[in-house]
């Protein structure tokens, strides 16, 4: 039975299609895979990236779809309540920590990645990205907008006001993020995304077209032009390596696993409770495959033909070096281009405005977890509900504006939240779907309502494939991060206890996991008490 | 650009924009497709003929 009476569901299908796409487009679409397709070249790379979106990505996707509708039919949002409804275990609503802590730590920093964005948009309109042609003017000004150097150096802004300002820009999309969170699923997230997503592929078509269309900007330079910037990044052939060598890579299929996992969203507890959204017979399945390909036409195709050659055809061979950073890819190298591009401020506008949207719809749907448990378990209503969630979200990331020096605040949620975390629930999930929920009542559930038929293959990728994919690069990962680091780097664990900022990020994440533990253990039993009334009056 | 990067791109962005066009025609196309652009669901009794 359910727990509460009421049940805020999408209102149409295309909506909650477009809130999925809408979290799993992000960031990382148009500044990581560009940048990890053009390091290990394109071909090695999109092997392993078909591979793992195959046999981790989709399954797991599919996965979080079904056990989502399952416990919304039951009346369960949150995935500590769906967790405890698929299996009947004490531990299982436990479980839930890591679905509310991944959400609720990315969202801490990656608001604050968002408000770069916006706040580069807006420079852009208001003429003030024109630095000049050197690159290095670039990455002067955004060390210290974002305070690289020195902790708190972003709080200062000698001379630009309001648009040399992080914290300005930040206090606006945490604004905005709390605002569409508070007007509701429907009202909020889905209506939002519905405008947003269209105006998003809008942005990047543009720019796109821009991007192809650019020919050879710099007689000079006869080879920087628009086909060798493709071939730049799609060539399967690199000089440095062949296809074989990069295949051979292990860790470049650790990348384009964990590039997965971002731009699919999965793993994050995000999936799981939008779909507890959806109708009886919805069908998922098709919603669900809709999502992910909407997922994937960002990525590849938009991000993946304008990010890199736009970058290689004013810069050159030496874009290479920033290939491993969307960071300097995406904030130092690629306003550089702009600068030099015709009517290069509208562009550099409209692709950092997309890059917003694509940060806002990602960040909105990392804050509805928490909102549903806190909503469903403690019985608080919607502002009581987002002004608690307020209060957490904005300590952490209070914490990762100050302590801004070389990234650590970020960097160590990035590492314990967004990659440690997200492998632990990514496996707890795939394991429930496969073997406690059981996979052919877990298919059974996919299909019901469904237009389009799932192969059948899937059932033993997910119940054998997934889990052991996933193991074998959540080890190869802990390996790499723990017991073979180059010599004279400090290791993660030495870290907490050596520097005070990390040790401090580290603490402060288990304490929030300790606070979603008792909401959990407080959830549960109000749940408890609910089920035991729903039976007497049953007698 | 060498043939190798052509192909790989084309596959791989063909691929993309295929799977996303099938997936939008047939959300767009599927019985009640017309609920899925958000218009109100009215039950007549018709349909429970069907």
């Amino acid at each position: 039975m359910p727990p509460h009476g009421q049940r805020e569901t999408w209102t149409t299908r295309i909506g909650v299609i477009l809130a999925v796409t809408g979290s799993a487009v992000g960031l990382g679409n148009f500044l990581r895979f560009p940048g990890l397709a053009a390091q290990y070249g394109g071909g090695a790379f999109m092997v392993a990236y078909l591979c793992a979106f195959l046999l981790l990505g989709l399954p797991i996707a599919f996965a979080e779809w079904a056990m989502g509708r399952y416990g919304g039919m039951r009346g369960y949002n949150s995935s500590p309540g769906i967790y405890r409804v698929i299996w009947k275990s004490r531990a299982a609503p436990y479980f839930g920590i890591l679905a509310m802590i991944v959400p609720v730590g990315i969202y801490m920093y990656y608001v604050y990645i968002e408000s770069w964005c916006l706040a580069y948009a807006c420079r852009y309109l208001a003429g003030a990205m024109n630095l000049g042609t050197e690159p290095t003017r670039y990455r002067a000004f955004f060390e210290h907008f974002v305070g690289l150097h020195n902790h708190g150096e972003s709080l200062s802004t000698p001379g630009e006001g309001i648009l040399g300002s992080a914290v300005f820009f930040l206090v606006i999309c945490f604004a905005l993020n709390f605002v569409l969170i508070y007007r509701g699923l429907s009202k909020g997230i889905e209506w939002f995304c519905r405008w947003a997503m269209p105006a998003l592929v809008i942005c990047a078509v543009i720019v796109l077209i821009r991007v192809l269309t650019l020919g050879t900007p710099d007689p000079v330079k006869p080879d920087q032009n628009v086909l060798n910037g493709l071939g730049y990044m799609w060539n399967p052939v690199k000089p440095e390596m062949t296809f074989w060598e990069a295949l051979a890579d292990p860790e470049m299929w650790m990348k384009a696993a964990s590039q997965i996992f971002f731009s699919l969203s999965v793993g994050f507890g995000i999936i799981i409770t939008y779909a507890s959204y959806v109708k009886k017979d919805d069908d998922i399945a098709l919603s669900s495959l809709t999502a992910a390909a909407g997922n994937e036409f960002c990525e590849v195709v938009l991000g993946g033909l304008i990010t890199v050659p736009a970058a290689f055809v004013f810069l050159g061979p030496q874009i290479g070096k920033e290939l491993g950073n969307p960071f300097a890819l995406g904030f130092m190298a690629l306003p550089s281009v702009f600068n030099q591009m015709p009517v290069g401020w509208l562009f550099g506008f409209l692709f950092f405005f997309l890059l917003f949207l694509a940060a806002i719809t990602s960040s909105l749907s990392m804050l509805q977890p928490a909102v549903a448990l806190l909503e469903e378990g403690l019985g608080l209503n919607r502002r009581a509900s987002v002004a608690v969630l307020g209060f957490i979200t904005a300590i952490g990331s209070t914490a990762v504006v100050y302590f801004s020096k070389n990234f650590v605040a970020l960097d160590t949620l990035d590492f314990w939240v967004a990659t440690f975390a997200i492998y632990l629930l990514a496996t707890f999930q795939t394991i429930l779907f496969g073997w406690v929920f059981g996979v052919e009542k877990g298919m059974e559930e996919l299909q019901r309502g469904a237009e389009i038929r799932i192969p059948g293959i899937f059932k033993p990728i997910i119940k054998y494939v997934t889990p052991l994919y996933l193991l074998a690069v959540f080890g190869l990962w802990l390996y790499k991060n723990f017991f073979a680091l180059p010599k004279g780097e400090t290791g993660r664990i030495q870290q907490v206890f050596s520097d005070p900022v990390v040790g401090g990020m580290v603490f402060f994440i288990l304490a929030v996991a300790i606070l979603f533990a008792f909401l959990i253990a407080q959830s549960v039993r109000n749940w408890r008490r609910l089920e035991a009334t729903q039976e007497e009056v049953t007698i | 650009m060498t043939l190798g990067g052509w192909i790989v791109m084309l596959l791989s962005v063909g691929g993309a924009t295929g799977l996303l066009a099938w997936c939008l025609y047939k959300v767009l196309t599927t019985p009640g497709s017309e609920e899925h652009l958000g218009q109100v669901e009215i039950h007549t009794p018709d349909m429970d003929q069907d």
